[in-house]
């Protein structure tokens, strides 16, 4: 199973006298919806794992960003089809403009580097959308961010 | 791929229905989480907690009313893989929206949905841009590139601000507007360059929305950082050579005049004898989106489910 350790979301459990648990985790982007779902997911597990007291706080800085997903978040995320993403873009200065066919990534199912991009944009906010042209297989991939 | 448990539910679906109590729905009158639960919003010494609320509602609601513009698209687009875009990129600016909203009602003392919601049309401070109804694709992606390399350009100096909230909120949704500059700056290459009709109307809408951007670039009393105009025109200029379109030479939109000396409530500076969205001036199209956007809240203000 992936979790949200492995996606890098959780920043930190704390568990001290007086004040009970606090899970602490960092929004992925500004409007995902799933944050609101493992808030909940997180409160109910730790509810019937027997806490009584479990509070969920935000953390915004420093922001997430792809590059906080665990080798092993990457590695479960290649092993369901999803091929993972490469290293965050790390810029001095203004984004520079990207205009014309961004790269593609590897396809997690035969592993060709013969892909090209279909969509910026696939399902979620955070996958763009691929097509394999060695296996003719769609495919999703998490965008560096 | 997910180990399964019999103990514990993996379904979020199933956690929404089961949750009755605890309002884990996704409507309006959920009681939804303020999306900055945990975080400090302690305004820092030496900014003016009044004027950081108008700051941060004006970005909110840049966000907000351009996100719903944005959603009246969803199931009216050209292809699957727009629909997900644009759907995607409305969510992203909704969720920047609820953030900022949240920081401003932070320090005013409302909830997001009250402010959201429960405001009237010339309390909101969106710039106009934000509320302009595209008449057709083309209009869709000019717009959203206008928008998308401002407000990248604004949040990029916003996240060295001097409000740790607000630049956190701006340095999370700098990654964001570059995509969505990126996939604006796209299309309006591809029709630019495409056929002599796509092409027209690529530079019809650029016409058409050229006098909103003058408002962008407003002198904002409250703001904690400016965009440079120049920098501004030099991306714009860079996709309008590639995509074969000229730049509009028309004026900016007119501001509103109206009666100066009387001070307001609330502390602000007298109304300036010119005005725009920032002040609470908007176009016909705001009151429409308005009230759709604000019928449901309002028709039941009090509703929880």
């Amino acid at each position: 199973m992936l979790t949200i350790e492995d996606l890098g979301i959780l920043r930190g459990v704390d568990d001290s006298p007086g004040r009970g648990v606090v899970v602490t985790i960092t929004p992925t982007y500004s409007g995902c919806p799933a944050m609101r779902e493992i808030a909940a997911d997180v409160q109910a597990r730790l509810r019937r794992a027997g806490f009584q007291r479990v509070t969920v706080a935000t953390q915004l800085t420093p922001p997430w960003s792809t590059d906080w997903i665990t080798a092993e978040g990457r590695s479960k995320l290649a092993a369901a089809g999803i091929a993972p993403p490469s290293a965050a873009p790390r810029r001095a200065g203004p984004i520079p403009l990207t205009l014309g066919r961004s790269s593609s990534s590897r396809c997690p199912r035969c592993g060709s580097p013969d892909t090209r991009l279909t969509a910026q944009f696939s399902a979620t906010a955070c996958k763009s959308l691929h097509r394999c042209d060695a296996c003719g297989e769609p495919f999703e991939a998490v965008k560096a961010l | 791929m997910s180990t399964p448990e019999s103990d514990f539910d993996d379904n979020p679906y199933d956690l929404l229905a089961d949750d009755h109590d605890e309002g884990h729905r996704w409507a309006f009158g959920t009681g939804f989480t303020d999306p900055l639960e945990g975080v400090d919003t302690s305004v820092p010494a030496g900014l003016d907690p009044a004027a950081l609320a108008r700051y941060c509602l004006a970005l909110g609601d840049d966000a907000l009313i351009y996100s719903h513009r944005l959603q009246q698209w969803v199931a009216r687009l050209p292809e699957l893989e727009e629909e997900t875009a644009v759907a995607n990129i409305a969510l992203d600016l909704l969720g920047q929206a609820r953030m900022l909203l949240s920081r401003a009602g932070r320090i005013t003392g409302q909830t997001e949905d009250q402010l959201a919601f429960f405001r009237e049309e010339k309390e909101f401070r969106n710039v106009r841009l934000a509320e302009h109804a595209d008449r057709d694709f083309a209009e869709l992606v000019v717009r959203m590139l206008m928008f998308s390399a401002w407000r990248l350009a604004l949040f990029e100096s916003l996240s060295s601000g001097a409000d740790p909230v607000l630049a956190a909120i701006a340095a999370k949704g700098v990654n964001e507007l570059a995509y969505h500059r990126d996939y604006a700056a796209g299309w309006v290459v591809r029709l630019g360059d495409g056929t002599p009709l796509s092409h027209a109307k690529t530079q019809a809408a650029l016409d058409t929305l050229w006098p909103l951007l003058g408002e962008l670039f407003r002198p904002d009393p409250d703001a904690l950082a400016a965009v440079d105009r120049g920098e501004f025109d030099a991306v714009l200029d860079t996709v309008l050579a590639t995509a074969g379109l000229d730049r509009p030479a028309a004026a900016p939109l007119a501001p509103v005049g109206g009666r100066t000396g009387s001070a307001p409530p609330g502390g602000r500076p007298p109304a300036p004898p010119d005005r725009t969205g920032r002040d609470g001036v908007h176009t016909e199209a705001m009151g429409y989106i308005l009230a759709e956007l604000q019928s449901v809240a309002r028709a039941h203000p009090d509703a929880t489910w």
